[in-house]
Protein backbone atom coordinates (compact mmCIF):
# COMPACT_ATOMS: atom_id res chain seq x y z
CA UNK A 1 0.00 0.00 0.00
CA UNK A 2 3.44 2.16 0.33
CA UNK A 3 4.34 1.35 -2.37
CA UNK A 4 1.48 3.01 -4.09
CA UNK A 5 1.37 5.91 -2.18
CA UNK A 6 -1.56 5.43 0.15
CA UNK A 7 -1.13 7.31 3.00
CA UNK A 8 -4.62 7.44 4.64
CA UNK A 9 -6.21 4.00 5.75
CA UNK A 10 -10.07 3.83 7.84
CA UNK A 11 -9.93 0.53 9.88
CA UNK A 12 -12.80 -1.23 11.41
CA UNK A 13 -11.42 -4.40 13.46
CA UNK A 14 -11.37 -7.32 12.63
CA UNK A 15 -10.07 -10.75 14.27
CA UNK A 16 -8.66 -12.44 10.31
CA UNK A 17 -6.93 -8.93 9.46
CA UNK A 18 -5.75 -8.00 12.77
CA UNK A 19 -1.92 -7.92 11.89
CA UNK A 20 -2.75 -5.95 9.00
CA UNK A 21 -4.63 -3.24 11.23
CA UNK A 22 -1.50 -3.42 13.67
CA UNK A 23 1.13 -2.97 10.57
CA UNK A 24 -1.05 0.30 8.93
CA UNK A 25 -1.13 1.43 12.79
CA UNK A 26 2.82 1.13 13.07
CA UNK A 27 3.55 2.76 9.37
CA UNK A 28 4.67 6.37 9.79
CA UNK A 29 4.07 6.47 6.26
CA UNK A 30 0.07 6.04 6.89
CA UNK A 31 -2.17 8.03 8.80
CA UNK A 32 -4.57 5.38 10.57
CA UNK A 33 -7.69 6.44 11.34
CA UNK A 34 -10.18 3.88 12.91
CA UNK A 35 -13.73 4.15 12.25
CA UNK A 36 -16.66 3.63 14.33
CA UNK A 37 -18.61 2.11 11.29
CA UNK A 38 -17.65 1.75 7.44
CA UNK A 39 -19.83 4.04 6.02
CA UNK A 40 -18.19 6.37 8.01
CA UNK A 41 -14.82 5.46 7.10
CA UNK A 42 -15.89 6.27 3.51
CA UNK A 43 -16.76 9.45 4.27
CA UNK A 44 -13.06 10.33 5.59
CA UNK A 45 -11.78 8.07 2.15
CA UNK A 46 -13.97 10.86 -0.05
CA UNK A 47 -12.23 13.61 2.11
CA UNK A 48 -8.69 12.29 2.34
CA UNK A 49 -9.12 12.02 -1.56
CA UNK A 50 -10.50 15.60 -2.29
CA UNK A 51 -7.52 16.24 -0.12
CA UNK A 52 -4.75 14.79 -2.63
CA UNK A 53 -4.01 11.95 -0.75
CA UNK A 54 -4.69 8.59 -1.87
CA UNK A 55 -6.69 6.54 0.83
CA UNK A 56 -7.28 3.06 1.52
CA UNK A 57 -10.29 1.30 3.73
CA UNK A 58 -10.27 -2.14 5.66
CA UNK A 59 -13.44 -3.86 6.63
CA UNK A 60 -15.15 -7.08 7.38
CA UNK A 61 -17.55 -8.36 4.06
CA UNK A 62 -20.39 -8.16 6.85
CA UNK A 63 -20.37 -4.45 6.30
CA UNK A 64 -21.01 -4.65 2.10
CA UNK A 65 -24.91 -4.13 3.16
CA UNK A 66 -24.88 -1.07 5.14
CA UNK A 67 -22.38 1.08 3.10
CA UNK A 68 -24.39 -0.19 -0.16
CA UNK A 69 -25.89 3.61 0.17
CA UNK A 70 -22.45 5.05 0.31
CA UNK A 71 -20.73 3.13 -2.31
CA UNK A 72 -23.31 3.70 -4.73
CA UNK A 73 -24.13 7.85 -3.96
CA UNK A 74 -20.61 8.96 -2.94
CA UNK A 75 -17.69 6.81 -3.98
CA UNK A 76 -19.10 6.28 -7.62
CA UNK A 77 -21.36 8.90 -8.23
CA UNK A 78 -18.46 11.69 -7.36
CA UNK A 79 -16.58 9.26 -9.05
CA UNK A 80 -13.88 8.41 -6.61
CA UNK A 81 -10.81 5.75 -6.08
CA UNK A 82 -11.52 3.33 -2.92
CA UNK A 83 -9.34 0.19 -2.66
CA UNK A 84 -11.56 -1.90 0.09
CA UNK A 85 -9.40 -4.83 1.58
CA UNK A 86 -11.87 -7.11 3.04
CA UNK A 87 -11.98 -9.87 5.21
CA UNK A 88 -14.05 -12.46 3.09
CA UNK A 89 -15.78 -14.02 6.34
CA UNK A 90 -17.50 -17.15 6.37
CA UNK A 91 -15.34 -18.94 3.33
CA UNK A 92 -13.71 -22.44 3.98
CA UNK A 93 -12.56 -22.89 7.20
CA UNK A 94 -14.70 -20.35 8.78
CA UNK A 95 -15.51 -21.80 12.72
CA UNK A 96 -18.72 -19.09 12.88
CA UNK A 97 -22.17 -20.27 11.40
CA UNK A 98 -23.54 -16.45 10.89
CA UNK A 99 -20.77 -15.17 8.84
CA UNK A 100 -21.48 -17.59 6.50
CA UNK A 101 -24.72 -15.86 5.77
CA UNK A 102 -23.43 -12.61 4.46
CA UNK A 103 -20.69 -14.52 3.28
CA UNK A 104 -22.96 -15.88 0.33
CA UNK A 105 -24.38 -12.41 -0.87
CA UNK A 106 -20.81 -11.10 -0.53
CA UNK A 107 -20.05 -11.48 -4.16
CA UNK A 108 -23.61 -10.93 -5.56
CA UNK A 109 -24.04 -7.69 -3.93
CA UNK A 110 -20.34 -6.71 -5.55
CA UNK A 111 -21.31 -7.69 -8.83
CA UNK A 112 -25.23 -6.02 -8.83
CA UNK A 113 -22.61 -2.87 -7.64
CA UNK A 114 -20.31 -3.09 -10.45
CA UNK A 115 -17.31 -3.02 -8.34
CA UNK A 116 -14.21 -4.69 -9.92
CA UNK A 117 -13.84 -7.68 -7.29
CA UNK A 118 -10.75 -9.58 -6.61
CA UNK A 119 -10.63 -13.13 -4.48
CA UNK A 120 -7.41 -13.58 -2.76
CA UNK A 121 -7.06 -17.44 -1.77
CA UNK A 122 -3.99 -18.71 -2.35
CA UNK A 123 -1.11 -16.94 -0.58
CA UNK A 124 0.55 -16.00 -4.12
CA UNK A 125 -2.60 -14.31 -5.07
CA UNK A 126 -1.42 -11.05 -3.32
CA UNK A 127 1.28 -10.80 -5.78
CA UNK A 128 -1.59 -8.70 -7.85
CA UNK A 129 -1.93 -6.16 -5.22
CA UNK A 130 0.13 -4.02 -6.64
CA UNK A 131 -1.92 -4.32 -9.67
CA UNK A 132 -5.13 -4.08 -8.68
CA UNK A 133 -4.38 -0.69 -6.39
CA UNK A 134 -2.87 1.22 -9.32
CA UNK A 135 -5.61 -0.18 -11.45
CA UNK A 136 -7.97 1.62 -9.05
CA UNK A 137 -6.26 4.81 -9.00
CA UNK A 138 -6.20 4.65 -12.68
CA UNK A 139 -9.85 4.37 -12.96
CA UNK A 140 -11.86 6.06 -10.06
CA UNK A 141 -13.51 3.17 -8.75
CA UNK A 142 -13.92 1.39 -5.73
CA UNK A 143 -12.17 -1.70 -6.07
CA UNK A 144 -12.95 -4.96 -3.54
CA UNK A 145 -10.08 -7.03 -2.73
CA UNK A 146 -11.66 -10.21 -0.74
CA UNK A 147 -9.45 -12.34 1.10
CA UNK A 148 -10.48 -15.10 2.99
CA UNK A 149 -9.59 -17.32 5.69
CA UNK A 150 -7.25 -19.69 3.81
CA UNK A 151 -5.33 -16.95 2.10
CA UNK A 152 -4.70 -15.54 5.86
CA UNK A 153 -3.58 -19.27 7.04
CA UNK A 154 -0.49 -18.83 5.33
CA UNK A 155 0.63 -15.50 7.35
CA UNK B 1 -34.39 32.38 12.12
CA UNK B 2 -34.39 29.46 9.91
CA UNK B 3 -31.57 27.59 8.86
CA UNK B 4 -31.60 29.72 4.67
CA UNK B 5 -31.21 32.79 7.30
CA UNK B 6 -27.74 31.68 8.67
CA UNK B 7 -26.42 30.53 5.28
CA UNK B 8 -27.25 34.02 4.14
CA UNK B 9 -25.62 35.62 6.59
CA UNK B 10 -22.87 33.49 6.78
CA UNK B 11 -22.14 33.17 3.17
CA UNK B 12 -19.42 35.90 3.41
CA UNK B 13 -17.61 34.67 6.27
CA UNK B 14 -17.04 31.26 4.63
CA UNK B 15 -16.33 32.44 1.19
CA UNK B 16 -12.49 31.69 1.23
CA UNK B 17 -12.91 28.63 3.08
CA UNK B 18 -13.62 25.17 1.86
CA UNK B 19 -17.28 24.31 3.02
CA UNK B 20 -18.62 20.33 3.12
CA UNK B 21 -22.27 21.08 2.88
CA UNK B 22 -24.94 18.54 4.00
CA UNK B 23 -27.50 16.80 1.60
CA UNK B 24 -30.49 18.30 0.26
CA UNK B 25 -31.91 21.72 1.37
CA UNK B 26 -28.55 22.39 3.12
CA UNK B 27 -26.94 22.22 0.05
CA UNK B 28 -29.23 23.68 -2.45
CA UNK B 29 -29.57 26.66 -0.34
CA UNK B 30 -25.70 27.46 0.11
CA UNK B 31 -25.84 26.58 -4.07
CA UNK B 32 -28.73 29.51 -4.63
CA UNK B 33 -27.07 31.58 -2.06
CA UNK B 34 -23.21 31.48 -3.29
CA UNK B 35 -22.15 28.98 -5.63
CA UNK B 36 -18.48 28.87 -5.55
CA UNK B 37 -15.83 26.19 -6.47
CA UNK B 38 -14.67 26.19 -2.54
CA UNK B 39 -18.46 24.32 -2.10
CA UNK B 40 -18.83 20.81 -2.13
CA UNK B 41 -22.53 19.88 -2.21
CA UNK B 42 -23.96 16.43 -1.15
CA UNK B 43 -26.22 14.84 -3.45
CA UNK B 44 -27.02 12.01 -1.20
CA UNK B 45 -25.44 9.87 1.31
CA UNK B 46 -27.07 11.48 4.77
CA UNK B 47 -24.66 12.02 7.23
CA UNK B 48 -21.37 11.86 5.95
CA UNK B 49 -20.95 15.61 5.93
CA UNK B 50 -18.59 15.64 9.30
CA UNK B 51 -16.53 12.47 7.89
CA UNK B 52 -15.91 14.34 4.71
CA UNK B 53 -14.94 17.08 6.13
CA UNK B 54 -12.57 15.88 8.51
CA UNK B 55 -10.92 13.60 6.27
CA UNK B 56 -10.39 16.34 3.76
CA UNK B 57 -8.97 18.68 6.33
CA UNK B 58 -6.45 15.69 8.13
CA UNK B 59 -5.30 15.06 4.36
CA UNK B 60 -4.65 19.41 3.50
CA UNK B 61 -3.41 22.56 5.64
CA UNK B 62 -6.66 25.14 4.63
CA UNK B 63 -9.61 25.31 6.67
CA UNK B 64 -12.45 23.02 6.05
CA UNK B 65 -16.04 23.91 7.30
CA UNK B 66 -18.67 21.09 6.99
CA UNK B 67 -22.47 22.17 7.22
CA UNK B 68 -24.33 20.13 8.84
CA UNK B 69 -27.93 19.41 10.40
CA UNK B 70 -28.55 17.62 13.41
CA UNK B 71 -30.63 15.32 11.57
CA UNK B 72 -27.73 13.97 9.86
CA UNK B 73 -25.38 14.00 12.63
CA UNK B 74 -27.97 11.28 14.33
CA UNK B 75 -27.77 9.31 11.39
CA UNK B 76 -23.83 9.28 11.72
CA UNK B 77 -23.47 9.57 15.43
CA UNK B 78 -20.33 7.68 15.20
CA UNK B 79 -18.36 10.36 13.69
CA UNK B 80 -18.12 12.69 17.14
CA UNK B 81 -15.89 10.26 18.85
CA UNK B 82 -13.82 10.03 15.79
CA UNK B 83 -13.91 13.64 15.60
CA UNK B 84 -12.31 13.87 18.95
CA UNK B 85 -9.61 11.67 18.61
CA UNK B 86 -8.21 12.96 15.27
CA UNK B 87 -7.97 16.24 16.00
CA UNK B 88 -7.46 18.68 13.10
CA UNK B 89 -6.98 22.62 14.08
CA UNK B 90 -8.47 23.39 10.50
CA UNK B 91 -11.77 21.94 11.15
CA UNK B 92 -14.76 23.31 11.88
CA UNK B 93 -18.23 21.25 12.01
CA UNK B 94 -21.38 23.73 12.28
CA UNK B 95 -24.13 21.78 12.88
CA UNK B 96 -27.19 23.88 12.21
CA UNK B 97 -29.82 22.08 14.77
CA UNK B 98 -33.16 22.76 13.86
CA UNK B 99 -34.79 20.05 15.43
CA UNK B 100 -36.26 18.36 12.42
CA UNK B 101 -35.67 16.76 9.48
CA UNK B 102 -36.11 19.37 7.32
CA UNK B 103 -35.57 18.22 3.65
CA UNK B 104 -37.91 15.69 4.44
CA UNK B 105 -40.86 17.62 5.72
CA UNK B 106 -39.55 18.76 8.80
CA UNK B 107 -40.39 15.64 11.07
CA UNK B 108 -39.49 16.55 14.37
CA UNK B 109 -35.52 14.89 15.69
CA UNK B 110 -34.60 13.36 18.74
CA UNK B 111 -32.18 16.98 19.38
CA UNK B 112 -34.91 19.27 19.31
CA UNK B 113 -36.78 17.12 22.36
CA UNK B 114 -33.80 15.78 25.23
CA UNK B 115 -30.63 15.17 23.55
CA UNK B 116 -28.10 18.02 23.73
CA UNK B 117 -25.88 17.50 20.85
CA UNK B 118 -23.22 19.97 22.12
CA UNK B 119 -23.28 17.43 25.73
CA UNK B 120 -22.85 14.37 23.40
CA UNK B 121 -19.77 16.09 21.49
CA UNK B 122 -18.27 17.04 24.36
CA UNK B 123 -18.73 13.76 26.13
CA UNK B 124 -17.61 12.20 22.99
CA UNK B 125 -14.63 14.12 23.83
CA UNK B 126 -14.53 17.26 21.78
CA UNK B 127 -12.91 19.97 23.36
CA UNK B 128 -13.90 22.69 21.63
CA UNK B 129 -18.10 22.88 21.74
CA UNK B 130 -20.18 25.95 21.24
CA UNK B 131 -23.46 26.11 21.53
CA UNK B 132 -25.50 29.44 20.05
CA UNK B 133 -28.28 31.18 18.78
CA UNK B 134 -28.91 31.32 15.08
CA UNK B 135 -28.26 34.92 15.94
CA UNK B 136 -25.12 34.37 17.00
CA UNK B 137 -23.79 31.82 14.44
CA UNK B 138 -21.99 33.96 12.23
CA UNK B 139 -20.14 35.33 15.23
CA UNK B 140 -19.29 32.03 16.70
CA UNK B 141 -17.45 30.97 13.26
CA UNK B 142 -14.93 34.00 13.10
CA UNK B 143 -14.59 33.34 16.68
CA UNK B 144 -13.79 29.51 15.52
CA UNK B 145 -11.90 30.28 12.54
CA UNK B 146 -9.71 33.11 14.56
CA UNK B 147 -9.03 30.42 16.88
CA UNK B 148 -7.04 27.74 14.84
CA UNK B 149 -8.77 24.93 16.98
CA UNK B 150 -11.09 22.45 15.75
CA UNK B 151 -14.32 23.29 16.83
CA UNK B 152 -17.52 21.77 16.96
CA UNK B 153 -20.26 24.66 16.99
CA UNK B 154 -24.11 23.83 17.23
CA UNK B 155 -26.27 27.08 16.05
CA UNK B 156 -30.17 26.55 17.22
CA UNK B 157 -32.59 27.81 14.83
CA UNK B 158 -36.26 27.25 14.10
CA UNK B 159 -37.60 24.69 11.49
CA UNK B 160 -38.42 25.40 8.11
CA UNK B 161 -37.55 25.52 5.13
CA UNK B 162 -37.68 28.32 1.79
CA UNK B 163 -38.40 26.83 -1.80
CA UNK B 164 -35.09 26.46 -3.79
CA UNK B 165 -34.59 24.28 -7.15
CA UNK B 166 -32.05 20.89 -6.64
CA UNK B 167 -28.81 21.07 -8.20
CA UNK B 168 -28.31 19.74 -11.60
CA UNK B 169 -24.35 20.13 -11.83
CA UNK B 170 -22.97 16.75 -12.44
CA UNK B 171 -21.29 15.20 -9.16
CA UNK B 172 -18.37 15.03 -11.03
CA UNK B 173 -17.84 18.52 -11.70
CA UNK B 174 -18.34 19.74 -8.29
CA UNK B 175 -16.01 17.07 -6.91
CA UNK B 176 -13.55 18.29 -10.18
CA UNK B 177 -14.21 21.72 -9.65
CA UNK B 178 -14.00 21.62 -6.12
CA UNK B 179 -10.41 19.64 -6.28
CA UNK B 180 -9.51 22.55 -8.23
CA UNK B 181 -10.15 24.80 -5.00
CA UNK B 182 -8.89 22.63 -2.77
CA UNK B 183 -5.24 22.75 -4.74
CA UNK B 184 -5.14 26.53 -5.63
Amino acid sequence: MVANDISFVTTVPCKQLAGVIDAVDASPDIYHIPSNKEDEGMGLCAGAFMGGKRPAIIMQNTAIGVTINTLVTLTQFYRMPLPMLISYRGELGEPVACQVEMAVHTKALLAQLNIPTYHFHREEDVEELDKILKYTFMCNKPVAILTDASFWKGY
Amino acid sequence: MIRSDILKELAPTIAEHLVVCNIGLPSQELHLIDDRATNFYMLGTMGLASSIGLGLALAQDKKVISIDGDGSVLTNFGTLPTIANNVADNFILLIIDNGSYGSTGDQPTYAGRKTSLAAVAEACGCENVVECRAEDTVQAVKDAIASDKMTIIVSKCESGNIKVPVITMDPVTIRDRFMGAVKA
